[in-house]
């Protein structure tokens, strides 16, 4: 094979230029102006603002809700996590067994990631609903028992289930292409030495998925911090009385519904900060227990 | 080579942009409207007549679903000069467009290009929400209403009651009845601070807030959890725990109208502009509306409008202003108010026009009949320093604070009071950065 590579650097710089570009346009620049924000009172229709130091930070720590905000959202990012992967796995492991029917299965689960996050959370809103859902079968058998609009931890269920869901089909996709390249042989060898299915998951498959279940614990706890908007609005709005009330979803109230821009910025700072350390903790300690090939 | 390429580039959007343009010289201005669904419609509908019935202006209207987005999006857009020079913008968004003072007065439009509006002509309640302290209006009034309840007059009968009560004392005993005439649930209830805060306090004269409700400056604090509204969301959750009472949301899948409508609750508080919705969806029973109650002992004094009015922006052309001004004159018009009323719940704003569609009889006809309640219920007293209208800055959050709050009280986490001191003062520390956010001013 032949590698090509060009003798002048400017036009590598010239290609990855408009790339650069849209990363700065779309990142830099408003983190930066986010960044700026942060620090000040910034009067929505323009006319000034004022500097305000760390003003806008210290307001946001010391709010109880504000933490309680932040905890919600931890759980629902490993809830959230946990769940998705673990199904995504196990449906990958029958789909890869080629279970009758698995080539039917692999289409439909891919479904759900092209779903958008609102219209996923109506549809759940249908499912939780405790008057006509099917949840609402629970409340047949025993009256009031189940009530997301009204019990916290319910609703923090609801939109980890629904976030859950969302989440599997993207998992599926890489567990299944990452199990699909364990060769066959190694499979076939530990059969015949007497490995029974669930035994080769273990000690042979999962051990050398390890790569590729790191990469989507980052990318799924990366994603349910910010992504969880679409399915936070429809279906609980944060309710009832905050339990819902996700660090996103608080950003979105505050800077937009609000106009507390300044706020929101702060906000948008800590929780940029929150994931960035998120993500160098998991690259620091998890990382070591990665073998790759 | 390049500036040439740049050049053929700019050739060719001006070529664009030229061949664009109509054969006429109207000049066009732009009207950015929060309402959704029919009532969007309805608004589209107003700018095909408006250009319809003359040749020099034409209102290019765009729908922002929803009044937040359309504020939102305003605020994003004028940011990058790209505003339209109209915004439908409702109440509780246009503190800081006030301050901020990029706005045009209305008041002020109408005299600097030429149009007379009859500005006693509008009724105080409506006049004094959109007017600076000197009378001059801010904004114009357009779709407008107040909160009724709506009761299910077969259950009504069928407990005995045969007056729909104007006391929440007599609420209460037609609660009882209901159930005591197997009614399972007497009210569908969903909190809301418009109804059951903002406007619960005009109908009884006490404040929400301090500074005459934040009229006369920014350092105002929030007073609801002192006064009369404590008392009736304590009654309301009794309610709800009495059993008279369920809450019904949009999040519970089921809203309260949805409720009053399918004849699951007898009674539900909401804004009159429901009136032709509840009307459209035809509910197997009979229904009729009366003004919000008050509590025995506490003289009445008047409703304020909700709804939204229309807001005319800085840093437009003279021409678009007279395009404006000419769109917003034709709004007020006898015809066009009622256009409005006949395809929608809302009011009429001006005295004359109200008068002139009693004299017709409008409000003897289905389904206008008793429509007009709102108006007894807006025109109840002349305006207090109380009734005036609210002036707070970050009332969404304000009201949302208060939401959360009230939810948590409803489902038990708190006592009723424990939770409006807690929203009153998380509230109180919004309106405090709200009056850092603009030192030394004041609302005009």
């Amino acid at each position: 094979m032949r590698r090509a590579y060009f003798k002048t650097s400017w036009v590598a710089a010239a290609l990855i230029a408009p790339q650069l570009l849209i990363i700065f346009v779309f990142f830099y620049w408003p983190s930066v102006q986010a960044l700026y924000w942060a620090f000040t009172l910034e009067q929505p229709w323009g006319g000034g603002n004022t500097w305000v130091g760390f003003d806008n930070f210290t307001k946001t720590l010391s709010d109880p809700y504000y933490w309680s905000s932040v905890q919600v959202s931890m759980v629902y990012a490993l809830a959230t996590t946990a769940l998705a992967m673990v199904m995504a796995l196990t449906l990958a492991v029958f789909v890869d067994r080629q279970l009758t029917g698995y080539k039917a299965y692999r289409v439909a689960l891919i479904w759900p990631y092209a779903i958008a996050a609102p219209a996923v959370g109506l549809a759940f809103r249908f499912v939780f609903n405790p008057n006509a859902g099917i949840f609402s079968y629970i409340n047949t058998v025993a009256p009031g028992l189940w009530d997301p609009t009204q019990v916290g931890w319910q609703a923090v269920l609801t939109i980890v289930i629904a976030g859950a869901w969302k989440h599997v089909a993207y998992s599926f996709i890489f567990f299944l292409a990452a199990l699909q390249s364990i060769p066959r042989s190694l499979i076939e060898a530990a059969a015949m030495d007497g490995a029974r299915p669930l035994r080769r998951v273990f000690e042979l498959q999962l051990p050398l998925l390890t790569p590729t279940i790191f990469f989507l614990i980052v990318i799924n706890i990366t994603d349910s911090f910010t992504d969880s908007f679409g399915i936070v609005d429809t279906l609980t709005g944060g309710g009832p009385f905050r339990a819902t009330d996700l660090m996103v979803y608080k950003i979105y109230s505050e800077g937009f519904r609000s106009f507390d821009y300044s706020g929101a910025a702060a906000q948008s700072i800590i929780l940029m900060l929150l994931v960035m350390a998120l993500t160098f903790v998991q690259f620091r300690y998890v990382e070591k227990r990665v073998h790759y090939t | 080579m390049k500036t040439n390429w740049l050049l053929s580039a700019a050739l060719a959007t001006t070529a664009l942009i030229v061949a664009s343009t109509p054969a006429t010289a109207a000049t066009k201005f732009e009207y950015w409207y929060g309402l959704t669904g029919d009532l969007g419609a309805v608004v589209a509908e107003t700018c095909n007549r408006f250009n319809a019935s003359q040749d020099d202006y034409e209102a290019v209207c765009v729908g922002q679903d929803g009044y937040e987005n359309a504020v939102q999006s305003t605020i994003a857009a004028f940011r990058a000069k790209q505003h339209p020079t109209l915004l439908q913008s409702f109440d509780a968004g246009t503190a800081d467009l006030m301050l901020s003072g990029e706005f045009y007065p209305v008041t002020k439009l109408m005299q600097d290009t030429g149009v007379t509006i009859d500005w006693s002509d509008y009724f105080p309640g409506i006049a004094n929400y959109y007017s600076s302290k000197s009378g001059e209006f801010f904004s114009m009034p357009w779709n407008s209403s107040t909160p009724v309840y709506y009761f299910n007059k077969d259950h009504f009968a069928k407990a005995g009651i045969t007056e729909a009560p104007i006391t929440w004392e007599g609420m209460e005993e037609a609660f009882k009845a209901l159930k005591a005439s197997g009614q399972a649930c007497s009210q569908a209830y969903a909190p809301s601070s418009w109804i059951d805060l903002e406007q619960f306090s005009m109908a009884h004269n006490v404040p929400v807030a301090s500074n005459n409700n934040g009229y006369d400056g920014l350092d105002t604090e929030l007073l609801f959890n002192t006064t009369l509204h404590v008392k009736h969301m304590e009654n309301q959750l009794r309610w709800i725990n009495e059993g008279y009472s369920m809450i019904r949301t949009a999040q519970s899948g089921k809203t309260a109208r949805d409720s009053f409508v399918e004849g699951e609750c007898s009674v539900f508080f909401s804004s009159i502009a429901d009136h032709n919705t509840i009307h459209k969806l035809k509910p197997a029973h009979a229904w009729d509306v009366q003004i919000i109650p008050t509590y025995e002992g506490v003289t009445r004094t008047n409703t304020v409008v909700g709804g939204a009015s229309l807001w005319v922006l800085s840093g437009k052309t003279d021409e678009e202003y007279k395009g404006a001004a000419a769109y917003l004159a034709f709004l007020a018009t006898k015809p066009e108010q009622q256009f409005l009323l006949e395809n929608s719940g809302y009011i009429p704003v001006t005295k004359s026009t109200y008068e002139a569609l009693k004299a017709e009889g409008f409000y003897a006809n289905e389904p206008y009949i008793n429509r007009d309640i709102a108006m007894k219920s807006l025109t109840w007293s002349e305006p207090t320093e109380l009734t005036r209208g609210i002036r707070l800055g970050s009332f969404i959050q304000i009201r949302a604070e208060w939401t959360a709050e009230v939810q948590a009280a409803l489902a038990g986490q708190k006592t009723m009071k424990e939770a409006l001191d807690t929203a009153a003062s998380r509230g109180n520390d919004l309106l405090a950065r709200f009056a850092r956010t603009y030192p030394g001013k004041s609302f005009p």
